[in-house]
């Protein structure tokens, strides 16, 4: 049995201590007047966009062709002077930000236990014979799926409009597109069909740990068949709800933009986290003197999940950017514009830290087999995850205002804080070995 | 010209031949090759060969190929008829890489994959028409054979070989 120790308790405490505190700064400053921002953004003008308000005041007549280059600081300095609809936007931006910065952490967190919870799934739908040495370790990170994901959902219900514009009457009234949506985009709607998923998730995890327990003492297999089969239909009730989820949840935040593929993409990205987390808290554990049955060949396997994962969200990430780039329909292609005139440093940064590294790092044989390899190329895959979700989000709901400090940071600390703290009490909870597996012979012999 | 001495044991699986293996090497006699129907799992390393180079040369022949794509479609697409690419005549490269990345992706794996082949069947000295070096055509059906070469011990040899299970075992004549 495994027993939480005081030390990373008390760490877990201290992150969600610093957090909240960050995330109450995030908040207080946030709370800016029109006035301030009219102020702020006079400042800006003037010293940031030096060459932006000279030589624009000329620029704009006579040379069409640079203003529009310099797009941003020619609407920005503008506006200042037209009126407040830019300042109000802008306002409204900086309002966002703490709210956003909270729902892109919580969701990381969420998506992680959710990605595991697939993949314990697929184990098991699958009969894999090299996993059952881990599935105790995947049952712990599960137990966060239920708190994580109706926090991400109350977050989405409290920030209303802060993330959501179609939770803004006053935008719909304006909104031929969003009001035709509103069948499926109304507040009432998207919090039962939230709450509908996450029953059937909880229901999965609640139901197949029970018999995952229950088997460790059992005489027969009935409880691994059972097990067997509402991971199958899990499988396919998570495809759909996954993917429903998806949009709900991530891509209205853009309500007039949409990809086929996004459920996909969300879904490869939630898997190698998952994945990712799996392995680092197996290599803690085992570092901590847990898990002697664990060795190499099973971390060897995690990590060519990792390799393989990294590289499948690689492709969907293409796939979903080139269409685009391509076929180049202003409706579609300005949620890339946007991301990589406004983003460019995540929005590539993310790409050199989900598919470059870890495919460089993780390729050779050998290197699965060393822990803190797999540590340190799992933290980049996490951090780049992280920014997945964050390039999701933020274009969305603060614009070109974006910046990772406080709130965002402080956000993270809270949610890896409650993490840690639900994750390893699920873990004192039952044996670390699932003993009754009938699979588990297999899988502590497993030689690759 | 020297007459060299092998010895065939033919074993019928390949648990079985693996645990032979491990007793052959541990006392210390010299396996020259192993004919088996199917890859058996570790044997490789039962039998002390040097760990594979393959994985080596597949990274070096998908670095080739995908210079030979970006090289290619530079030269067809950019340079000797300029294209207009999705709207976007940039005539750029860089520009238009996401057009051209399915090219390099394929150059890649068809370079790593095909070259890696050639140089396994190179390595293995196999070419077209070449005859069989297969000592007995049972090992490709459901028999593994073990060669070992002989010294002058083979009565010590063949009795370890009968206690390691080998279905038979023949003293074979192998003319240099």
């Amino acid at each position: 049995m495994y027993t939480f120790s005081n030390k990373l308790k008390t760490f877990s405490f201290i992150l969600m201590i610093l957090g909240a505190l960050g995330i109450g700064y995030g908040f207080m400053t946030s709370h800016k007047s029109l006035e301030d921002v009219k102020i702020m953004l006079t400042e800006e003008a003037s010293h940031g966009g030096g060459h932006g308000e000279a030589a624009h005041g000329e620029a704009k007549d006579t040379h069409p062709e640079k203003a529009v280059h310099n797009n941003e600081h020619y609407a920005e300095t503008a506006d200042a002077h037209h009126g407040d609809a830019h300042a109000e936007h802008v306002m409204h931006q900086i309002h966002n930000r703490p709210w956003s910065a909270l729902y892109v952490a919580a969701f990381f967190f969420m998506m992680i236990a959710l990605g595991v919870l697939a993949f314990y799934a697929v184990q098991f739908a699958s009969q894999a014979g090299w996993s059952p040495v881990l599935f105790r370790v995947m049952e712990g990170i599960t137990a966060y799926l239920l708190p994580g994901a109706l926090i991400v959902l109350a977050i989405a219900f409290f920030a209303g409009k802060h993330i959501f514009i179609w939770m803004d009457p006053e935008v719909v009234a304006h909104d031929e597109l969003i009001q035709g949506k509103a069948g499926w985009l109304n507040k009432g709607w998207f919090v039962v069909r939230g709450l509908i998923f996450i029953a059937g998730w909880f229901a999965y995890r609640q139901f197949s740990r029970k018999f995952s327990i229950a088997q460790d003492n059992a005489n027969d297999n009935s409880n691994f068949k059972k097990s067997f089969r509402i991971s199958a239909a899990f499988l396919v009730f998570f495809l759909y709800s996954e993917s429903i989820m998806s949009w709900d949840w991530i891509m209205s935040v853009d309500p007039h933009w949409f990809s086929t593929l996004f459920g996909w993409y969300v879904f490869a990205s939630m898997f190698v986290s998952g994945i990712t987390v799996i392995s680092l808290i197996t290599i803690y554990l085992k570092s901590k003197g847990y898990l002697e049955f664990v060795n190499a060949n099973h971390l060897h396997d995690v990590a060519k999940f990792m390799f393989a994962i990294s590289i499948f969200w690689t492709y969907l990430w293409f796939s979903q950017f080139m269409l685009i780039w391509y076929s180049n329909i202003p409706e579609e292609v300005t949620y890339f514009i946007t991301r990589i005139e406004d983003y460019k440093l995540p929005f590539f940064g993310m790409v050199v830290m989900n598919f470059l590294f870890p495919v460089l790092m993780l390729m050779n044989a050998d290197y699965k087999r060393i822990p803190w390899f797999i540590v340190m190329t799992g933290v980049i895959i996490l951090a780049g995850h992280y920014i997945d979700i964050f390039n999701m989000i933020m274009p969305a709901t603060v614009g070109d205002r974006w910046f990772i400090g406080i709130p965002e940071i402080a956000s993270v600390l809270l949610f890896a804080g409650l993490f840690i703290f639900v994750v390893f009490t699920a873990l004192t909870k039952a044996p670390l070995l699932a003993k009754g597996n009938p699979l588990i012979k297999e899988s502590e012999d497993f030689h690759y | 010209m020297e007459a060299s001495k092998v010895i065939h044991a033919i074993y019928t699986d390949d648990d079985v031949l693996m645990s032979a293996v491990k007793k052959v090497k541990a006392e210390r006699y010299h396996i020259e090759e192993i004919y088996t129907p199917f890859p058996v799992h570790g044997l490789d390393k039962a039998m002390g060969l040097e760990p594979t180079r393959i994985a080596i040369t597949a990274f070096v022949y998908g670095l080739i190929g995908l210079t030979v794509a970006i090289t290619m479609m530079n030269f067809i697409m950019i340079e000797d008829w300029p294209q207009n690419i999705g709207g976007k005549p940039s005539f750029s490269y860089i520009e238009n890489m996401p057009a051209f990345v399915p090219i390099m992706f394929e150059l890649t794996v068809f370079f790593a994959a095909h070259l890696m082949v050639i140089t396994f069947y190179l390595r293995s000295r196999m070419w077209p028409f070449k005859s069989a070096e297969n000592p007995d055509p049972r090992t490709t059906d459901d028999h593994f054979l073990m060669e070992i070469s002989v010294n002058g011990n083979e009565n010590e040899l063949e009795s370890l070989l009968k206690e390691t299970g080998a279905a038979e075992i023949n003293l074979i004549d192998k003319a240099h």
